[in-house]
């Protein structure tokens, strides 16, 4: 009974992942297609939409909105949320659960109700929409999961190596670049990470705030209706080869450590 | 991490106990504070106020500032069929992710402990669909279940189906879509439980005679009921609001629409924008009605 509960455990969770995997490569595959207006039926195999991904309308135009807004939103979310993230967890003050809450609800608010409701806002206000107003929008999402990221890493710093350099008489300044602040950037960095890709792949703040400016998602739902050019399958697979290039060298690399820790 | 958000009760223990009043505090906290009382809270104010904006009774398709409460009340008239069926998909989505999700999370933390590398790469495979864009991936679901597809050529062969027939635009294909875009989002909370579940547990069940199925339901299921938690949450709210997968360009048909599809037409096309923010209040004071009642039945205060 054990054992075949065992096997049937890894036949499962295998064809689990099958399932997670059929689209993504169904996406790499068809951007090798040699596909002539639509990318829709299979017409044999061509490096050519690689070579030229940018001759399809647009898409490069797109892709390049999208880069800019994630870097800018990350920037702003990641730096507001790493100084909340550390007054949360380091000093006392009022209104703490008032702040927890403002800090979880747009986590727990559907996306469609936040676009909505930044769109009203630009409206009431006049603000014109445009790719200002949706980096703006991605900051305010991406927020909360910078805070909830760099906290759990603030909450699992030694106060006493911070007393340490105190002790040492390093001025606060010091104490916080010199030790602080390198030991808080493997969380900074997940969440500036976490960020870029919340923000990259967003489509429904975004539809809601982007006025007549494109980014690649929009860009693929606009064009969704009269068939995708396969250069926005080759632009969302060497994004995907990147993502995970960066995901696997960081998991290899903390398992190494982890080894030499274990030897030492 | 992010995915247990919403767990709560783990984190909460591993508050330090000396906190420092200081200005510091305040430099720290006021310009996120700030940022989220514009772009927030206010943005909510904003669609109360335009939720009960009238007609404007001079210029066609412009709306002034009124207390037109009666919007609430046309929204859920007109609506309540797609608002029912979000509902319903949604919950649906949800079980059928816990379904996958669960023995998945539990293959990786305890099946896959004894080879770490395995693990990590079999969590990678989990969070990749994150890596690549949630519309194509969606659309590569409409072309594998399109008429011309593979699926619906094999059971048209075997004569499951009629040939010429479609599975897109069916609610089996919004469901579907649902179930495996959020996927991840089950996964991950889960599988945070579940990896630092101290296998000794199961261990001493075992030697006391439990079953199989009696370790699971009395051990490592209340063990892991923190991630169900977070993650039935993480995965029920986006499904909820989703106009993706429903929409007629991608898994549904106008048989199919959810709430998420009826505000972004109210909004952005029909520019009926009264309707479009009641809808959106509405959905809204559903989810949270539903997350306060999982945080309370969790018994948690920590939300973060």
């Amino acid at each position: 009974m054990k054992g075949f509960g065992k096997y049937a455990i890894w036949a499962y969770s295998i064809m689990a992942f099958v399932f997670l995997l059929i689209p993504i490569v169904y996406t790499i595959v068809f951007s090798f297609n040699d596909s002539r207006r639509t990318n829709i039926i299979w017409n044999g195999f061509t490096f050519e939409n690689w070579l030229t991904v940018c001759e399809a309308q647009g898409v490069c135009q797109a892709f390049g909105n999208s880069l800019l807004i994630g870097v800018a939103a990350t920037l702003l979310a990641t730096t507001l949320g790493t100084m909340i993230a550390i007054a949360l967890v380091r000093y006392r003050f009022r209104f703490r659960s008032t702040t927890t809450l403002l800090i979880f609800l747009p986590m727990a608010t559907p996306e469609v109700v936040l676009g909505a409701g930044l769109a009203a806002q630009f409206l009431q206000a006049g603000v014109p929409k445009g790719i200002g107003t949706v980096i703006l929008a991605h900051t305010l999402f991406c927020l909360s999961f910078v805070v909830v990221t760099v906290r759990s890493r603030v909450l699992g710093l030694n106060p006493a190596l911070e007393e340490a350099g105190r002790d040492l008489y390093g001025s606060p300044f010091q104490v916080f670049w010199r030790i602080t602040f390198p030991m808080l950037l493997p969380g900074i960095v997940a969440a500036a990470l976490l960020s870029f890709a919340l923000s990259f792949d967003d489509f429904i703040i975004t539809n809601f705030n982007r006025g007549a400016d494109v980014t690649f998602p929009s860009y693929i739902y606009t064009a969704a209706a009269r068939g995708i050019p396969a250069e926005a399958n080759v632009i969302a697979s060497a994004v995907f080869f990147l993502a995970i290039a960066i995901v696997l060298v960081a998991q290899l690399s903390a398992a190494a450590r982890r080894r030499k820790l274990a030897k030492a | 991490m992010a995915f247990t958000a919403f767990s709560g009760p783990a984190t909460a223990a591993a508050e330090p106990a000396a906190r420092r009043r200081s200005p510091i505090a305040l430099f720290l906290l006021l310009p996120g504070i700030f940022y989220l009382v514009l772009f927030f809270v206010t943005p909510l104010i904003s669609l109360v106020i335009t939720s009960l904006q009238a007609p404007d009774p001079l210029i066609f398709g412009q709306y002034v500032n009124a207390f037109n409460w009666q919007n609430y009340v046309t929204v859920l008239e007109t609506y309540w069929p797609q608002a029912i069926r979000s509902g319903g998909y949604a919950a649906l989505a949800t079980l059928f992710a816990l379904l996958i999700g669960f023995p998945l999370a539990y293959f990786i933390g305890i099946t896959l402990r004894p080879y770490p590398l395995i693990q990590s790469l079999a969590l990678v495979l989990v969070i990749a669909p994150f890596f690549i864009s949630f519309l194509l991936r969606t659309l590569a679901w409409k072309q594998i279940f399109s008429t011309e597809g593979p699926v619906v050529g094999l059971l048209s062969a075997i004569g499951a189906m009629p040939a010429g027939s479609s599975i897109t635009g069916t609610d089996f294909a919004v469901v579907f879509g649902l179930t495996y875009n959020f996927i991840p989002f089950m996964v991950l909370p889960i599988y945070a439980t579940l990896v630092s579940l101290d296998l000794r547990l199961l261990e001493a069940s075992n030697d006391l005679y439990g079953s199989p199925a009696t370790t699971f339901r009395t051990v490592t299921l209340p063990l892991s009921a923190a991630g169900v938690m977070s993650g039935t949450l993480l995965t029920f709210i986006p499904a909820a609001g989703d106009y993706i997968n429903a929409s007629r360009e991608f898994l549904g048909s106008t048989e199919t629409t959810m709430i998420g599809n009826v505000i972004e037409a109210n909004f952005l096309v029909l520019q009926n924008f009264p309707a479009a923010a009641a809808l959106s209040l509405i959905l809204m004071a559903f989810i949270l009605v539903l997350v306060a009642a999982y945080v309370k039945r969790s018994g948690t205060e920590d939300l973060l």
